[in-house]
C-alpha cells in the first residue's frame, strides 16, 4: 500500500514538474515574443537615435572586422584543404574553388559568423545591459522617462541587422581567398580553372541565400544578448549567469534557425 | 501632492505595503523612514510608475496614475528627478553627459546651452569642471553629487532621493542635505522626497515625517512629533536598539 502511494506521488510530483517546465517554456516564449513586438514596434516610433546606431554599428561591425577577417580565412583554408585531399581521389580537384565557395556562401559563412559575433558582440551586450539592471541604471533610465528598449536595444538590433550581412560578405572573401592560395600552392590548379568552375557553379543566389540568414542571426542575436540582459538579477553573479545563459541560447538559437531556413530555402527552390 | 490609498504590493509570498494611507504634501520636504525592507524603496518606485499596486490606488498631483499605460507612465515620470541609491550613472557616458542626458532626451536644447546648463547644475552640487570625466574615476560622494545634479537639471517638478547620503563620510552627508534643502528651497513648489537612515541630519531637513512599519504608517507628522512621539516602535527606532517591540525578519 506504501509502495504503492510512493509511485502515485513520485508520478504527481514528475507530472507537477513536467507541467511546471511547459508552462515555464511558455511564459518565457510569450515574455520574448511581447519583446520583439515591443522592439518592432519602436524601431518606427521617435526619437530615432542616429548617434547610438552608428556607435553600435561600428562596435558590432567595425571592432569584429579583424576576428572575421582571421577566422574567414583560416575556415577558408581547412576546408578547402580537407575538400581537396577528397576531390584529389576522383581526379576533381578543379571543382575545389566552385566547392568552397558554395559551402562558404549558403552555410560556413552565416554560421562561423553568427558564432562569431555572438561570441564577442552578444556577450558584450548581455555583460553591458545586465551591469546597468543589476546596477539600478535601468531603473534610473526608466526614472528618466526614457524607454530602455528604445534606448538600447533597437539601436543594437538594428546594427545587427546592417553588420551581420557585411560581415559575412567579408567572411566569404577572406575564406575563398584562402581557397585560392590553397588551390594555388598545395593542390596545382590553374587560377583560370579555379574560377572558371567557380562561375559555373556559384550562382548569387547562393550568395543571397547565406546573406539572408545573416539577416536573421543579426535579429537573433541582439534580441536574444538584449533580453537576457534586461532581465538579468542578483549582483556580480547574476550578470555572470545571464551572459552564459544568452551565449549559450544564441548559440542553440542559430543553429536551430539555420537548420529551418536551409530547410525552407531547399523546399522553396 | 501625492497619495497612497490603501496600497498593498504583494512579492510573492511578501506583503511589503499592506494597505498603505500615505499623504505626501506639495512644497515640502517629506522624510520616509523604516527599518530594512519596510518598503521605502517600493514606496518610491510606487510614486515614478517603476512599480504597480497590487491593490489600491496611487495618485500624483489629483491624477489616478494606477492604471497608466506605459506611453501614460513615460509622460508622468518628465516631472520627476530621482537620486538613487548608488546614483546609478551610466558607466558608459562622461559625467556632463550623465547631466545632460534629460536635456538631450525631453528637450529640444541644442548641445552648447546643454553643456552650460550641466556645467552651471555641477556648479551648484560642488563639482565644477569634471564634465568629461567618467563615473568610475569619481569617489562615491562625488556619484552621489552628480546624481543629484541629473536629477535637478531638467527643473522637475518632484524630486526622490534614495538614502542620498548612506556611505558619506559626515561632510559629504551634511553638503548633500543642504543641498537638498537648496534645492527646495530655490523652488518653492518643489515637492521632494527623501528616504534616508541618516536620521539626525534628516530630521534636520525634513519638513514632514513618515515611518513606515509593517507595510503602513507608523506615524505621519512633524520632525518635532517624531523626536517626541511616546511610541515605542518609534522611540525603539530613534534609539537605534534591537531590543523592543519592533519585529526584525
Amino acid at each position: 500500500m506504501a509502495v504503492t502511494r510512493s509511485i502515485q506521488n513520485l508520478m504527481i510530483q514528475s507530472i507537477t514538474g513536467l507541467g511546471h517546465v511547459v508552462t515555464d517554456l511558455i511564459e518565457g516564449l510569450g515574455e520574448f515574443l511581447i519583446f520583439v513586438g515591443k522592439v518592432l514596434r519602436l524601431i518606427v516610433r521617435r526619437p530615432f537615435r542616429v548617434r547610438l546606431l552608428f556607435q553600435q554599428m561600428q562596435f558590432i561591425g567595425y571592432e569584429s572586422t579583424f576576428i572575421i577577417l582571421l577566422c574567414g580565412f583560416f575556415i577558408g583554408a581547412a576546408v578547402s584543404l580537407q575538400v581537396g585531399t577528397i576531390f584529389t581521389i576522383f581526379g576533381a580537384q578543379s571543382m575545389l574553388g566552385a566547392a568552397n565557395a558554395k559551402a562558404l556562401a549558403r552555410e560556413l559563412s552565416p554560421l562561423m559568423a553568427g558564432f562569431l559575433i555572438a561570441g564577442r558582440a552578444g556577450a558584450a551586450i548581455t555583460a553591458e545591459i545586465s551591469t546597468m539592471k543589476v546596477n539600478e541604471q535601468i531603473d534610473a533610465m526608466e526614472a528618466m522617462a526614457v524607454d530602455p528598449i528604445s534606448y538600447l536595444v533597437v539601436p543594437r538590433f538594428l546594427a545587427a541587422l546592417i553588420m551581420l550581412p557585411l560581415l559575412v560578405a567579408l567572411f566569404n572573401l577572406t575564406g575563398q581567398a584562402a581557397s585560392l592560395m590553397i588551390a594555388l600552392n598545395i593542390f596545382d590548379i590553374d587560377q583560370g580553372i579555379f574560377f572558371d568552375k567557380m562561375a559555373r557553379i556559384v550562382s548569387w543566389k547562393d550568395v543571397w541565400s547565406g546573406l539572408q540568414k545573416a539577416i536573421v542571426f543579426g535579429g537573433i542575436i541582439a534580441l536574444l544578448a538584449c533580453r537576457y540582459g534586461l532581465t538579468a538579477s542578483g549582483g556580480a553573479k547574476g550578470v555572470g549567469r545571464a551572459t552564459t545563459n544568452s551565449v549559450v541560447m544564441m548559440l542553440l538559437a542559430l543553429l536551430s534557425v539555420d537548420f529551418i531556413i536551409t530547410y525552407l530555402q531547399i523546399v522553396w527552390k | 501632492m501625492i497619495e497612497f490609498q490603501k496600497v498593498t504590493k504583494i512579492f510573492g509570498s511578501f506583503r511589503v505595503l499592506d494597505e498603505l494611507d500615505l499623504h505626501i504634501p506639495k512644497g515640502k520636504i517629506t522624510l520616509i523612514l523604516g527599518k530594512s525592507g519596510e518598503g521605502k524603496s517600493v514606496t518610491i518606485k510606487h510614486i515614478m510608475g517603476l512599480l504597480h499596486p497590487t491593490m489600491g490606488r496611487v495618485l500624483v498631483d489629483g491624477e489616478d496614475i494606477t492604471d497608466f499605460s506605459d506611453e501614460q507612465f513615460q509622460e508622468h515620470r518628465k516631472k520627476f528627478g530621482m537620486l538613487f541609491q548608488n546614483a546609478a550613472l551610466f558607466d558608459g557616458l562622461s559625467v556632463g553627459e550623465n547631466v545632460m542626458f534629460p536635456l538631450r532626451e525631453h528637450t529640444k536644447m541644442g548641445l552648447k546651452d546643454m553643456r552650460a546648463r550641466a556645467e552651471k547644475v555641477l556648479e551648484e552640487v560642488g563639482l565644477p569642471g569634471i564634465q568629461r570625466k567618467y563615473p568610475d574615476a569619481l569617489s562615491t560622494g562625488e556619484k552621489k553629487r552628480v546624481g543629484l545634479a541629473r536629477a535637478i537639471v531638467n527643473h522637475p517638478k518632484i524630486v526622490l532621493y534614495d538614502e542620498p547620503t548612506t556611505g558619506m563620510d559626515p561632510l559629504v552627508s551634511e553638503m548633500i542635505d543642504n543641498l537638498i534643502m537648496e534645492v527646495s528651497k530655490r523652488n518653492l513648489d518643489l515637492t521632494s522626497v527623501v528616504i534616508s537612515h541618516d536620521l539626525k541630519a534628516a530630521l534636520d531637513i525634513a519638513d514632514n515625517v513618515v515611518m513606515l512599519y509593517k507595510g503602513r504608517v507608523q506615524l505621519a507628522g512633524s520632525p518635532e512629533a517624531f523626536r517626541s512621539s511616546k511610541d515605542p516602535v518609534i522611540r525603539q527606532f530613534f534609539a537605534g536598539k534591537v531590543d523592543g517591540p519592533m519585529e526584525f525578519f
